[in-house]
């Protein structure tokens, strides 16, 4: 082989380049997203649960969020009656983030952990938090 | 144990049914409780079969009537003022005489008429030409007449606009946010790159308001004693005040030759209706 040495060299240096990411983070814990509930409207709730249980909007709040739009611009509509009864108006903006208003520590806890960047936020006005 | 070739047939018959069915009947048997959920409409909200306005010239009289009926639904929408009127976002905005009916003018109008703002919006056509145009379907036509924008799905082609005989759209060319002076939070801004207009404030009538700037209208009106300039009802419905007003007065509307048949009517002078 000509040039065996600097070949071999070459790819060790390129083997270690790539795998960089691996053995840097090897044995290390990442964080794991720790989205938080406590806003002041959902401490003020007597019984704290979202229009549907908690693990159907982990799994499904995208959909549903999806489906409310279209069912609000476009079929017009505006009540969504829930699987337990309950009526609430169709609205991130007005009734998700009302009780949800920390968005960062809500919202984007998880989605910057799982890389997903939603463009909700390019006009749907998010809640002012106060830093505290 | 041998098996003759019957029973293995049957068998992998069977399956290649659990294989190919047995996932997507336990998703529709697990995932599917939002088609059962339901949904309505307000029970307050306002319906029609055809929304419409009348604008009446002469009530609008000073600067200020004007500028109360725009800025009320600038407000609302949270429509930016760039200060560029090549940037310029409007909704409700103000015209000549001779550039809202082109055709119309000659050189012998009355003063009063030539040099009188008119009032313009979106004309919510009966048969408009930006939705047959829209690619995305982002712009579309609701059962009440109101040409509706889904702002989603607009990728900023600007069709709409080429299509609009009336003007009635702006386009986004900048991130609009910094350039509204306060903003509503109840109502989402734009972004970048899509093209909004008048939507006969859906949002409100949904809630059981009337428009914006209809209100803005009747307030000032009640405050001074006299009629709105601005009438807000359903075509369709003979008994409606648009009707009564339109039944009793001479009308225009915008470029009405072209067949988008509007439904923004004019009423230039006249009486008080009743």
């Amino acid at each position: 082989m000509y040039n065996g040495l600097k070949i071999i060299i070459g790819l060790l240096i390129f083997v270690a380049f790539v795998t960089f990411p691996f053995y840097s983070k090897m044995g290390k814990a990442t964080t794991k997203p720790d989205p938080k509930i406590d806003t002041p409207v959902i401490q003020e709730l007597a019984e704290k649960k979202c229009v549907e249980p908690k693990d159907f909007m982990k799994t499904e709040h995208m959909k549903m969020l999806n489906d409310w739009r279209d069912l609000v611009v476009r079929e017009g509509n505006l009540i969504y009656v829930a699987s337990d009864g309950g009526k609430y108006i169709m609205s991130l903006q007005n009734t998700c983030m009302n009780c949800h208003s920390n968005k960062k520590k809500f919202c984007d806890e998880c989605h910057n952990y799982s890389a997903v960047v939603p463009y909700c936020w390019d006009c749907h006005i998010q809640p002012k938090e106060n830093k505290t | 144990m041998s098996i003759n070739r019957r029973q293995f047939i049957k068998i992998a018959g069977i399956s290649t049914i659990m294989g190919l069915g047995g996932t997507s009947a336990v998703d529709l048997l697990q995932r599917n409780w939002l088609e059962a959920a339901q949904y309505s409409p307000d029970p307050k909200a306002l319906t029609a079969k055809r929304w419409a306005m009348v604008v009446d010239v002469s009530k609008l009289k000073t600067e200020d009537d004007y500028k109360n009926i725009m800025d009320a639904c600038h407000r609302v929408h949270n429509v930016p003022e760039l200060g560029n009127p090549k940037d310029e976002i409007k909704w409700i905005w103000k015209e000549t005489y001779e550039h809202a009916f082109p055709g119309q003018e000659h050189e012998y109008l009355t003063e009063g008429i030539k040099h009188k703002p008119f009032l313009m919006l979106c004309n919510h056509c009966d048969n408009p030409p930006c939705v047959r145009v829209c690619p995305t379907k982002a712009t579309f036509k609701r059962k009440d007449g109101i040409v509706m924008m889904d702002m989603h799905r607009c990728i900023g082609c600007r069709f709409c606009m080429a299509g609009c005989p009336f003007g009635a759209r702006s386009f986004n060319w900048k991130d609009p946010r910094p350039f509204i002076k306060e903003e509503n939070k109840e109502f989402p801004t734009r972004m970048k790159g899509v093209v909004e207009k008048c939507t006969f404030c859906y949002e409100r009538l949904a809630k059981g308001l009337i428009p914006a700037c209809v209100e803005a209208s009747q307030e000032a009106a009640k405050k001074a004693g006299t009629k709105p300039g601005l009438v807000f009802g359903d075509l369709s419905d003979p008994n409606s005040e648009v009707r009564r007003i339109l039944s009793s007065h001479f009308s225009i509307r915008r470029k009405s030759e072209l067949g988008t048949q509007p439904s923004v009517y004019y009423i230039i002078g006249g009486n008080d209706h009743a």
